[in-house]
């Protein structure tokens, strides 16, 4: 049939508690053809083995420190099938369920653990949803992103949203530009609007969303377009209905 | 019961209010020269004390005809037909009374030298009356809102005690949860360990039942609570939990409100070491001193991820609790410096007799 009936499925277990782990590698051990290819306590270390080992199943813990599973998600990208672990968490349980991606419940049961796992190896290949909406979905409702998690190679960058000036859409990417920096992450600014506070972050332009402490001034620029100037002197385009939007948040603040 | 009634001193205002009314009365009685100031006064005094609590009677049919839901037809229809009637009634009585005090030698004629006043009393009795009824207009606005008022401030008083039996009677599921994973997993490596974990958990579940309906718990409890937590909690992060205390000689005599402490420790847990890779410290300690008692509990935090400053919920539910029930008395302090998120509570050292 296909590659996996000679070759072993490879597995990943991402977990920052060890007992955790433990259930989770005894589990997987009574399978012949699974075999755990490496254990992380962090979504660093998963993001390296990622790369390294290219597994073909992730076991991915949600809470963990820095770097929650929806953070290594959106990092790994959405080639590699994912079983989500959790202990309780009744925003993300919904949005497993909508987005109809595996997910066990701690303790991990025998049974369910098999049922997750059947159902897992019958989706390899398959592409997840996109990291981002799934994160935004299990986001309690009223909470916006703190951190913009970017990875470069095997580096990972965590950026406070506050430190964001503006970012810019290209092609698939988005460019997020900070005091001097410009760090490239695979998301539309669609995806990434959503995930903002709109109180603090506007979509000035359809390729534009600016932090709102950033901008100076506003000038106008041509028939209908305007532009707004960053504290640093960086010129941006606003359409006609960005200024809309722009002019009402500001009208709030004052 | 009519407002106006009880209390004594309330009635006494009211007759007081009338003493102008009645002089009015007789003025208006005696200046146009017919009636002497005697026989003005000896007729319309007793007519007044009677006529006074004819218009007590506006009361009811103020309540009968709410000021806000009829209509104004209604209300002056209503009002002036009462006005009229009892006016009437009213020239009845004072006819009555003329006629009787003029019977006697001093008062001869008082019965016809009175006929002619006879539109000023019942046009003095209708006002007299519709002016009874704006007062108690007035008087149920009063108390309508006085009422709200009240029920408002029960409302967030049920509120209030709601939230806290909420908070006293829960136990984090994700706490829970995550033990029993724990167990679980100890199960086939460590059988013994896992037997003492569902032992720490079973007592820690029985210490925090029928909490909710305790307002006192000897700090000794609270104390031994935590550490039943904290040896939980151990068990699942390993190392990465360390823990340090100083809580010498504590009095088993002193009590602070159930659960207090804990949110505070499960907040160090939670939102301080969990968000550690590599873990941190717990340090509690406190002691007794001139009849105040002083805890304080600190964590390791990191201060790049949010999370610690999000238990802001959690802390303001301690503050809250710890000003319901000392006022202040009490004190909370809160600080963070160099990865290192410290409360501090200072209360007085009850031992449960005094309060509650």
């Amino acid at each position: 049939m296909s590659k996996h009936d000679e070759k072993k499925i490879t597995a990943l277990i991402v977990d920052d508690e060890d007992l955790a782990r433990l259930v989770l590698r005894e589990l997987i051990q009574t399978h012949a053809d699974l075999e755990v290819v490496a254990e992380c306590a962090n979504g660093f270390e998963a993001v390296k083995a990622v790369a390294e080992h290219k597994p073909d199943l992730i076991f991915l813990d949600v809470q963990m420190p820095k770097l929650s599973g929806f953070d290594v998600l959106e990092l790994i990208g959405t080639e590699t099938a994912v079983v989500f672990v959790t202990a309780y968490d009744q925003y993300a349980m919904r949005a497993f369920e909508v987005h109809a991606v595996d997910y066990l419940l701690k303790p991990i049961g025998r049974d369910r653990f098999e049922a997750a796992l059947e159902r897992a190896k019958s989706r390899l290949g398959e592409k997840l949803p996109a990291a981002p909406d799934l994160a935004a979905a299990a986001r309690p409702p009223k909470q916006f992103l703190e951190r913009i998690v970017v990875r470069d190679g095997t580096r990972v960058t965590l950026i406070p949203v506050r430190k964001l000036d503006y970012a810019e859409a290209q092609d698939d990417y988005v460019a997020l530009v900070t005091e001097s920096k410009k760090h490239l992450k695979q998301q539309t600014i669609a995806s990434l609007e959503a995930c903002l506070d709109p109180d603090r972050f506007v979509r000035v332009h359809r390729s534009y969303i600016v932090n709102l402490e950033r901008v100076a001034r506003i000038e106008p620029y041509g028939k209908d377009s305007r532009l707004a100037i960053l504290a640093d002197g960086t010129r941006l385009p606003v359409s006609k209905t960005g200024y809309a939007r722009l002019k009402t948040l500001l009208d709030q603040r004052t | 019961m009519h407002p106006l009634l009880t209390p004594i001193r309330r009635f006494g205002l009211y007759l007081l209010a009338w003493l102008p009314l009645a002089l009015i009365l007789i003025y208006l009685m005696a200046v146009p020269g017919r009636l002497g100031w005697l026989d003005a006064t000896v007729l319309i005094v007793p007519l007044c004390l009677i006529y006074q609590f004819v218009c007590l009677s506006a009361w009811y049919s103020c309540k009968a005809v709410p000021i806000q839901n009829s209509t104004a037809q209604r209300l002056w229809l209503t009002h002036a037909i009462a006005a009229a009637i009892l006016s009437l009634l009213w020239v009845l009585l004072a006819k009555l009374l003329a006629y009787g005090l003029s019977q006697m030698p001093s008062f001869q004629g008082l019965n016809s030298r009175f006929a002619s006043q006879v539109p000023v009393i019942f046009g003095a009795g209708f006002l007299l009356y519709l002016l009874s009824v704006a007062s108690h207009y007035v008087i149920l606005a009063i108390e309508d809102s006085n009422k709200a008022e009240i029920r408002v401030q029960e409302t967030s008083i049920l509120a209030r005690d709601a939230e806290l039996k909420a908070l006293k009677a829960q136990v984090n599921p994700h706490f829970l949860f995550n033990s029993l994973n724990s167990i679980s997993a100890l199960t086939s490596v460590d059988p013994a360990k896992a037997r003492e974990m569902c032992i720490l958990l079973a007592e820690f579940l029985r210490m925090t039942l029928g909490l909710g309906e305790k307002s006192n718990v000897p700090l000794t409890e609270e104390i031994s609570l935590l550490h039943h937590y904290l040896a939980i909690e151990k068990v699942r992060f390993g190392a990465r939990l360390q823990m340090e205390e100083d809580l010498p000689e504590l009095s088993s005599s002193i009590d602070l409100p159930p659960l207090l402490l804990q949110p505070l420790v499960e907040n160090a847990i939670t939102h301080g070491i969990a968000n550690l890779p590599d873990g941190g410290t717990v340090r509690l300690s406190g002691h007794s001193h001139n009849g105040r008692v002083l805890i304080a509990i600190e964590n390791t935090f990191d201060p790049d991820s949010s999370p610690m400053r999000k238990s802001g919920l959690g802390l303001k539910n301690v503050r809250n609790r710890l000003e319901a029930r000392y006022g202040k008395d009490a004190s909370m302090r809160v600080s963070s410096e160099n990865g290192n998120f410290r409360v501090e509570l200072s209360f007085p050292a009850d031992t449960g007799e005094v309060r509650n």
